[in-house]
């Protein structure tokens, strides 16, 4: 055997990737260790070769920093002009994205991949017009410095002690078809700097200068090429997994990196992101939101956001999950999402830090079973613990720590009295009393306070010397310590017990809102209403105004609704476009069209991106929060997943009456084919005799023949009327004029028209004089009438009785057609009611009739079926609902006979 | 019957329907002037001065509402749309618009010549509703001069309204009365498109004179377009 066979759902993703790849342009990066080494030269000379190869090729922008060999390399290229931003006064010149994507060469070349957009640009960065222009199936060759790689910064920051603002996540590399690493010795390229033909802006000189050590530039060297190995062992791994080579590496890793609120957490997301390409693991970055996360200094809790952004931006995935004990939740989530390693940073500690609490880190290493536990270095200090004082200053208002100073002097008003009957040992305990109150009360800042002030008033007011501070007897430093004690666990205790509740309130709230939501969704069942439930919690959430815009049948964008009606924030259906056709998010508070007045997030689920919401929260900047953020998520994909849910069911609705329709159209055609092909054959074979006949046929069979071809002809029309009418049924054409009818007229123009149809059987009719007018189409019910007495004729035996009754219901008028014939067999007797079916003993007809009667009867609001009838015979009932009130009459006395 | 039978004008589009009209009429000595379109309906109706005209209501150049008018303008002979079933709203502007009665498609040819004759009739003024103090038909009778009715030789008491309801029936026998003429003409213009009144007074009246209101003999329902009093033997 040639190894393990390739897993089939691994092919397939490798065949999918490679569609979207043959789909989506190709880009080459042009990597180099610094400035100088000659990328831009490099692409330039490939983007000649490849204009011989005989490719349209367009410049987008190159810099070309005034260099005679490279401006020279451009030459003979079509350049793109570039386009004018104007900024506080003055214009910058950018990449024209728009015009490029109009142009839509094969080959593009852009360079500075890091470059930031001047404001106004569509996006911010010019990776990101980067990708748009693969988007579109244009081919890109650009080029990037090592040193702005997103993972690699800080790295270049501690060797080179310069840092760099410009940089590009490493999924764009990562993603990237090719990359050229643009090499030079350290000594070339030092020999160019002093022949000047490396470009330096006069501002940035001094600091280049410093860059440009040659220790710097052999490190910088030497993590270009280490980057590009790493891609270079990536691809052989692709190749050997592709080509079902059996890997040494089998178990499959996941990461998880701990954030804390402090600003050295980036540099932890930054590791984690190296170590997950190295072990080619998916990644999480995960941020506890304790309690006090609220009550932080803003600086701290930005950082934390900041570190989570950063993780999404290196290709991890973000979460932030409330709770009350940072190492706890860490495992939890750990433990529920199979991660194996854990990255976490380590506090500086001092010596005290043996009194306190274990650090996370430490019990994470204590709790983690089966997962592996890496510490950061230098995380300064750490959130979950903190020293008791300091956190107790923050915990409580003034007035908690007066109120522990008065149950203090209270208790001690209360046992100074007694001050000569009470034992010490009882006072003390009051004391305590008093601390345990306090500490409940009041919490743990405010009880440290209670067990100072009640040592204090103890030892002063029972203590011997009386009056003093001073003790004379050393077992008091005991009872002392005792109430300290008592004090600090109570307070911290309490102040415990209050941030779990605190935590637990959260955890309900978001919990109960979304289900709220997904109560409201489930029980939305249109697309209109879905949309106003989901605007109206997304403005209850997040206040400000919200807008949503979904696509029309024609896939055109448009604004929905919007809450609050005629707001002040004006949509921008081009921004929303974008996130529809992107299916990522964009506008206010994004990288992309940050200009825009709100943020536009797609309403997507994994399979396809249904609408789009625009959102302008109250404050504006509230989507900075990641558990506002997580919350707006889960909502919008409820969302999302709901309105699928109404759009499938509406094809499925659709796909089903085109069955229903194809149906239709099969039947009626092998009724056209078969019901109306006999009676003209027999018209025209009867009409054929007659035209022919030399008068040799007797007077008898000629009247014979005319009297069959008018006995087929009007076979022929009732056919013909009826299959019309269940067109109109059908279509919906179906009008119904509604007027105030007396039912016996309609049940008199039935008979009328069916006529000797009925072949002499006896018609009953048994109308009761007190029926009241009935709002009914009396064309309409004529023909329910006449479609069931003819289908008597048809099914009943020569002269059985037929009836007709009418009686009043409470709200309705029930009608009776019952004859005396065979009856309907169970099996059949919602069956005869569909299109197209016919009693097995067929007698003529195409079996529309009673589906045209059903069709009508509905249309009037009102059932039709059929029973049994007592002593043999079907009875056919249809109810008439009775609809608003019959107008009424005035009676008037008879006319008066002349007199002769 | 002496001398050359009455002028019938047929105006219809369609051939085989010419062509059955020529046959069922001609055997009944009706004169046959025919016109395919409406132009040349109206040309021929003011040229030949037919005594009844037989107008379809589906003509290809013109609709049969406007001709009727364009005729009824200056031409006061009987005119009978000839309709296709579903056109109850057509039919009855015909008849508003001062058609004398309607057939709808298919029909039987003694219906049209019964139909014929009648309108023939009262445009000769030789109506029996209109001339005899008393008016019969089968086993009814209306003495207009002593307002007395009788059903099977039994008298029966109708009131105001009831009265002038049978009177305009009968007087039109065997004519087709749209909703609005009965209304206009037993109300006045103030009941006009209130139909239901005239549906229950209709109700009273065949209950009074009807053996079987649901299957009258005399005071028959056109659907959707009004009442004909039947004209007995």
């Amino acid at each position: 055997m040639t190894g393990t066979r390739p897993d089939p759902d691994a092919l397939l993703a490798r065949i999918q990737q490679e569609e979207s790849r043959s789909r989506r342009g190709r880009l080459k990066v042009f990597v180099g260790a610094s400035p100088g080494v000659g990328k831009t030269f490099s692409m330039l000379e490939a983007a000649r070769a490849a204009r011989l190869g005989g490719r349209d090729v367009v410049v987008g922008v190159v810099e070309t920093h005034g260099r005679r060999e490279t401006a020279a390399l451009v030459d003979g290229l079509d350049v793109l002009p570039p386009k004018a931003f104007p900024h506080r006064g003055v214009t910058l010149e950018e990449f024209d994205l728009d015009a490029a994507l109009t142009r839509r060469p094969s080959l593009i070349l852009v360079d500075e991949m890091a470059h930031s957009n001047a404001p106004g640009a569509r996006h911010a960065k010019r990776y990101q017009d980067i990708d748009e222009l693969l988007r579109a199936g244009i081919d890109v060759f650009t080029t990037l410095n090592i040193q702005h790689l997103e993972s690699l910064n800080d790295v270049v920051a501690q060797i080179t002690g310069v840092t760099v603002r410009e940089t590009v996540p490493d999924a764009v590399l990562d993603e990237a078809d090719e990359i050229e690493l643009v090499d030079v010795t350290p000594e070339v390229l030092e020999q160019r700097l002093r022949e000047g033909k490396v470009y330096l802006p006069e501002q940035a000189k001094r600091a280049l200068d410093r860059f440009f050590r040659r220790g710097n530039l052999i490190a910088l060297r030497e993590l270009a090429l280490r980057r590009t190995a790493e891609r270079v062992d990536e691809q052989m791994r692709g190749y050997r997994a592709s080509a079902g080579i059996a890997e040494p590496w089998a178990a499959s890793e996941r990461l998880l990196v701990c954030v804390s609120p402090s600003e050295r957490s980036l540099r932890l997301v930054r590791s984690a992101r190296r170590l997950a390409g190295l072990l080619r693991a998916p990644w999480t970055a995960l941020y506890v939101e304790l309690p006090r996360h609220a009550t932080m200094p803003a600086q701290n809790r930005e950082a934390a956001q900041e570190a989570l952004r950063l993780g999404e931006e290196l290709g991890g995935t973000a979460v932030s999950v409330p709770g009350h004990d940072a190492a706890e939740e860490i495992l939890a989530y750990a433990r529920s999402h199979n991660v194996t390693r854990i990255l976490v940073g380590r506090s500086r500690r001092g010596w005290l830090a043996g009194l306190f609490p274990a650090s996370v880190a430490g019990r994470l290493v204590r709790g983690a079973e089966g997962m592996h536990i890496w510490v950061g270095a230098d995380e300064e200090r750490e959130p979950a613990s903190e020293p008791p004082p300091r956190n107790g200053l923050e915990l409580g208002p003034l007035r908690h720590y007066a109120g522990a100073a008065f149950v203090v002097a209270l208790m001690t008003a209360v046992a100074v009295p007694f001050h000569g009957t009470l034992a010490e040992i009882d006072a003390a305990m009051l004391y305590l009393l008093a601390v345990v109150v306090a500490a409940a009360r009041y919490g743990r800042g405010p009880s440290v306070l209670a067990g100072l002030l009640a040592v204090a008033c103890f030892d002063i007011v029972f203590v011997r010397p009386y009056g003093t501070f001073a003790v004379s007897d050393v077992r008091y430093i005991l009872t002392f310590v005792m109430m300290l004690v008592v004090a600090l666990v109570m307070g911290g205790l309490t102040t415990r017990v209050r941030e779990q509740a605190s935590v637990a309130r959260l955890r309900e709230r978001r919990a109960s809102t979304l289900y709220a939501v997904s109560r409201d969704l489930a029980a939305a069942r249109t697309r209109p209403e879905l949309g106003r439930v989901t605007l109206r919690h997304l403005h209850d959430l997040f206040g400000g105004s919200v807008m949503l815009i979904l696509p029309d049948l024609d896939g055109r964008l448009d604004l929905i609704a919007e809450m609050p009606v005629r707001q002040s924030v004006r949509s921008d259906l081009g921004v929303a476009k974008w996130v529809f056709e992107h299916a990522e998010p964009a506008g206010l508070g994004t990288q992309t069209l940050p200009a825009a007045d709100a943020m536009y997030v797609p309403l997507a689920t994994a399979e396809r991106v249904l609408g789009v919401v625009g959102l302008r929260p109250e404050p504006v900047d509230r989507f900075g929060d990641p558990a506002q953020r997580q919350l707006l998520e889960s909502l919008l994909g409820q969302a999302a997943v709901a309105l699928e849910r109404t759009a499938l069911a509406e094809e499925k609705r659709i796909v089903h009456l085109e069955y229903e329709a194809e149906q239709m159209r099969t039947s009626l055609l092998s009724s056209l084919s078969h019901d109306l092909r006999t009676p003209l054959g027999g018209i025209e074979g009867a009409a054929s005799s007659l035209v022919e006949d030399q008068d040799q046929l007797s007077r008898a069979t000629r009247r014979e023949l005319a009297q069959s071809i008018l006995d087929e002809s009007r076979r022929m029309t009732r056919m013909v009327a009826n299959l019309l009418d269940m067109v109109r049924v059908e279509s919906g054409a179906l009008g119904v004029h509604r007027e105030w009818h007396v039912l016996e007229e309609v049940v008199g123009v039935a008979l009328l028209r069916v006529g000797d149809r009925l072949d002499g059987r006896s018609v009953t009719t048994d109308l009761p004089a007190g029926l009241p007018l009935v709002s009914i189409d009396d064309v309409l019910i004529e023909q329910v009438l006449i479609n069931l007495l003819e289908n008597v004729a048809k099914y009943t035996p020569a002269g059985s009785p037929v009836e007709i009754s009418a009686a009043l219901r409470p709200d309705e008028v029930l009608v009776t057609v019952a004859d005396r014939g065979p009856g309907v067999p169970d099996e059949e007797r919602e069956r005869i009611f569909e299109k197209f079916h016919r009693a097995a003993r067929g007698a003529g007809g195409i079996g529309l009739g009673l589906a045209i009667c059903r069709g009508i009867i509905m249309a009037h609001g009102g059932r039709l079926w059929v029973d049994h009838r007592l002593g043999g015979g079907a009875a056919f009932r249809f109810t008439l609902p009775i609809v608003g009130v019959p107008p009424a009459f005035d009676q008037e006395p008879d006319v008066e006979a002349v007199a002769p | 019957m002496t001398g050359p039978g009455p002028i019938v004008l047929i105006i219809e589009d369609e051939l085989p329907m010419r062509r059955f009209l020529r046959a069922a009429l001609a055997s009944a000595s009706y004169q046959l002037v025919e016109a395919a379109t409406a132009r040349d309906g109206l040309a021929e109706a003011a040229g030949r001065n037919p005594d009844l005209i037989l107008l379809d209501l589906g003509l290809p150049d013109a609709d049969g509402i406007e001709v009727t008018r364009q005729l009824r303008e200056w031409n006061t002979r009987p005119i009978i749309v000839l309709s296709a079933r579903g056109q109850e709203r057509d039919k009855i502007d015909a008849l508003d618009a001062g058609a004398d009665d309607y057939l709808t498609k298919p029909f039987s040819v003694p219906e049209l010549l019964a139909r014929m004759r009648v309108a023939l009739r009262h445009a000769a003024g030789r109506a029996p509703g209109t001339e005899e103090p008393v008016f019969v038909t089968g086993d009814l009778s209306i003495d207009r001069a002593r307002r007395v009715v009788t059903v099977r030789g039994a008298e029966v008491h109708l009131t105001p309204t009831e009265y002038r309801l049978l009177l305009a029936l009968a007087q039109h026998a065997g004519r087709v009365l749209t909703h609005r003429q009965l209304l206009r003409e037993v109300w006045g213009h103030g009941r006009v498109g209130q139909d239901h009144y005239l549906r229950v007074y209709m109700a009273q009246l065949r209950a009074k004179i009807e053996k079987d209101p649901a299957r009258p003999e005399y005071l028959r329902t056109e659907p959707g377009v009004g009442y004909r009093m039947v004209e007995g033997a």
